[in-house]
């Protein structure tokens, strides 16, 4: 935390669970230290809960229609005004970054600028992507046919372990821009910039329960969330690799679309493409008799 | 003049275009190979009871060595081969199987119990059109959505039902061909022979040795296929409990996945629907191919205004429907596909009894041998009740009403299952809400059950993930240029 430039003693955040819009501790009561690369105390974080996890899920299934039933340019908009909030975030998170990720302030910075620009990238896509994911079909028939990409429901969202808000970003706005909502669990070790990404998400017009951020235990939590009814979706980006085979199993008791992880964490910094939006997309197909 | 009855003459369809071998091998590395310790087992025709022919029973082994065979075939002349090359294979599979095309449909009634009409109208020439389709985007697979220089995946193992042999056969290996890959084909154990002819037509067409392999047997035989550590990607058709256990087991493998479940659509009629229309949808929907169909319209949703109209008129159009010999050209309503199906229906059925719904059936004479169900309503049936929530996989509506859109949307949505949907009214702006509203991946509107091999086909939710036609069906084959 930056010193006072007049001297006096600084107030210190809360780092609180993101539900439903508002920002709960965890039901349980319980927190857990977090701290820096270099093993210094930088907060305490709240250790979500499995009901915490549960009214996760609730909260993002109540918000799906409100956000899917949105229009797409109005969606499009609230992700912009997501990164107008998070470049107004800038320093703050610069700062939370470098110290969670063990960085210098300006290799921090970068991130979060990077972080900024996926957003605006992602916002673009809200009306575009039906147009590239579907289209009309030329069935040999009197018929008008067309399919087009709908939100695939609920995704739970396991939050990359390393790039604490560029990746935690590169996982969340593809999942969101199509309409769905998400159940998040931020990186265990490196919380404290997704908590901050929260208060951004608070404050960009995104409807309450679109985002649901929790922190904590991966291994209590993630299980929870794979083999949860109400989760139509799974990105396992963030799992360790022994346990991403046992979630994908319990993903499998209602069929979930699973994204599943690559050896090592994705380069974030690259630039990104199609796959993690339509990784949570059902095409619908859509047949109408024409004649006269 | 009052019509009273309907008679018809028999119009049976000749069997002679069919010549089957008393005894089938399994197709590996373009040879008919006799099975490594397995044996055979006989497959019947449905109607009669009568074996037609034995096929072989794949083993690990043999399912090893058709892998094997697919392999080499993928890192050989398949994988290097120019795209413009792979289309012109992948026509000539089309254009052999519009000449071979009404002995395929014959073959496909003998084994499976469906009317040749159906056999000789849809699956036949669907499964050709399906080759076709797929064989253009063979050399155009940049376009494809997925990035500039999409790959193919190696090996597909691609197990189908029996419901539609030859055209879940074709919806599989087109795309996966196209797209550049060999393929391990495993059909359904009570209808394998329209595969092993595709085998032979793979044969005519000269394809290289091991770009497609035929492996038949029961279950074991599609879970050994699954499992192998060699299969770089599984396509399953089938029951939502067999696609999970395949779910479970793939993960962890890094195997690519896509599955096409079951499904219990329901069928919207709106009181402004054009009915006589709407009645012949509902029977399309549920009377088609005796009901084993996937999307099948076995829920129909009706308003409560018209409800009482709707079924009547569909009472008096289901009394005109013919059971019978599936060879026939006038049958409707053709055989159950197997006694272990038929047991499946019958219990089914009495539960809806038993839970309180009312059955009706049209007078219908069944014959003596082979496996029937009449055409079945059941009307007075709640949302709770089986046969409101379970797949039946047979000719059993089940009749529900409603008040409102949103209550029909509500109703319609209540299920596990996302496959398909109908929706009946003439108001084009209400159609194109239902059709939004409804959580399915196909959704016919003024129309039911049709099929094309350019428009995209899967399921939400529980109903599977991946789509079968169109541009979107290349996905299931394809590794994105960017990945």
């Amino acid at each position: 935390m930056p010193e006072r430039p007049g001297g006096g003693l600084p107030v210190r955040k809360t780092y609180k669970l993101f539900i439903g819009g508002t920002f709960p501790r965890s039901e349980s009561g319980r927190s857990y230290p977090v701290t820096s690369e270099d093993g210094a105390f930088l907060a305490n974080a709240a250790m979500a809960s499995k009901k915490d996890l549960r009214d996760a899920v609730v909260s993002a299934r109540r918000a799906l229609g409100t956000w899917w039933g949105a229009t797409a340019y109005n969606r499009g908009q609230v992700l912009y005004r997501v990164a107008e909030m998070l470049e107004g975030r800038r320093s703050q998170l610069g700062d939370e970054v470098a110290a969670a990720e063990g960085l210098g302030r300006r290799a921090a910075l970068r991130l979060v600028d990077l972080a900024v620009d996926r957003w605006v990238w992602y916002a673009g896509w809200a009306d575009k992507l039906a147009q590239v994911a579907g289209g009309v079909n030329p069935v040999a028939g009197p018929y008008a046919n067309y399919s087009l990409p709908e939100p695939t429901g609920v995704v739970g969202v396991v939050a990359p372990r390393a790039s604490s808000l560029l990746g935690l970003v590169s996982v969340v706005a593809p999942v969101i821009v199509s309409g769905n909502t998400a159940v998040v669990l931020a990186s265990e070790t490196r919380p404290l910039p997704a908590v901050t990404m929260g208060e951004v998400l608070g404050t960009s017009d995104l409807p309450g329960g679109v985002v649901n951020l929790l922190t904590g235990r991966t291994s209590e939590l993630a299980p929870v969330l794979a083999s949860h009814r109400d989760v139509d979706g799974l990105d396992l980006v963030g799992a360790e690799p022994d346990e991403a085979a046992g979630l994908e199993m319990a993903a499998a008791g209602n069929v979930k679309r699973v994204l599943r992880p690559g050896p090592v964490e994705p380069d974030w910094g690259r630039p990104p493409a199609l796959r993690r939006m339509l990784a949570f997309v059902e095409t619908k197909t859509v047949w109408h008799p024409v004649g006269i | 003049m009052e019509l009273t009855a309907w008679t018809y003459s028999p119009a049976p369809e000749s069997r002679q275009v069919v010549s089957l071998r008393p005894s089938y091998g399994l197709f590996v590395d373009g040879e008919f190979v006799a099975p490594r310790g397995g044996g055979f087992f006989p497959t019947v025709n449905p109607a009669t009871e009568e074996t037609l022919a034995e096929v072989a029973l794949a083993g690990p082994e043999d399912v090893d060595r058709a892998v094997g065979a697919a392999r080499r075939a993928y890192e050989g002349r398949w994988g290097r081969m120019r795209g413009t090359e792979r289309a012109k294979y992948v026509y000539r599979l089309a254009r052999l199987i519009q000449e071979r095309a009404r002995e395929l449909a014959v073959l496909e009634t003998l084994d499976n119990g469906k009317p040749i009409r159906e056999a000789r109208d849809i699956d036949v020439p669907l499964a050709a059109a399906h080759f076709f389709y797929y064989a253009g985007w063979a050399d155009k697979l940049e376009y494809a959505g997925l990035g500039p220089s999409p790959r193919p995946l190696g090996v597909a193992g691609q197990v189908v039902p029996w419901n539609f042999p030859l055209l879940m056969a074709a919806w599989k290996l087109a795309p996966a061909l196209a797209a550049g890959n060999t393929c391990v084909l495993k059909p359904a154990e009570t209808t394998p022979l329209s595969a092993l002819v595709l085998a032979e037509i793979c044969q005519q067409a000269e394809l290289p040795p091991g770009v497609v392999n035929v492996v038949t047997g029961p279950g074991s035989t599609g879970a050994a296929v699954v499992s192998h550590p060699g299969v770089d990607k599984v396509a399953f058709t089938g029951s939502t409990e067999v696609g999970k256990g395949i779910q479970r087991a793939l993960a962890g493998t890094g195997k690519r996945l896509t599955l096409e479940l079951g499904g219990k659509a329901a069928n919207i009629v709106f009181d402004d629907a054009p009915l006589d229309q709407a009645v012949e949808g509902i029977v399309d929907g549920i009377f088609f191919n005796q009901g084993h169909v996937c999307c099948a319209g076995s829920r129909l949703l009706v308003q409560e205004a018209v409800a009482e109209a709707v079924l009547d008129r569909l009472k008096q159009r289901v009394e005109t429907l013919r059971l019978g010999d599936p060879l026939d050209k006038n049958t409707d309503i053709g055989a159950i596909n197997s006694a272990a199906q038929l047991a499946k229906i019958e219990e089914l059925a009495a539960s809806g009894e038993a839970e309180g719904a009312e059955r009706w059936s049209p007078p219908c004479a069944v014959p003596e041998r082979g496996y029937w169900f009449p055409p079945t309503i059941f009307t007075g049936v709640s949302q709770s009740h089986r046969i409101a929530r379970e797949e039946i996989f047979g000719p059993v509506l089940s009749v529900l009403t409603f008040r409102t859109p949103a209550e029909a949307v509500a109703k319609a949505n209540n299920t596990p299952y996302g496959l398909s949907a109908g929706v009946w009214t003439e108001k084009g702006s209400r159609a194109q809400w239902v059709a939004r509203h409804l959580r399915a991946g196909v959704v016919w509107a003024n129309t039911f059950n049709r099929f094309d091999p350019a428009s995209p086909f899967g399921g939400y939710q529980e109903s599977g993930f991946g789509r079968e036609g169109g541009r979107h069906g290349l996905e299931a084959y394809l590794e994105a240029g960017d990945a």
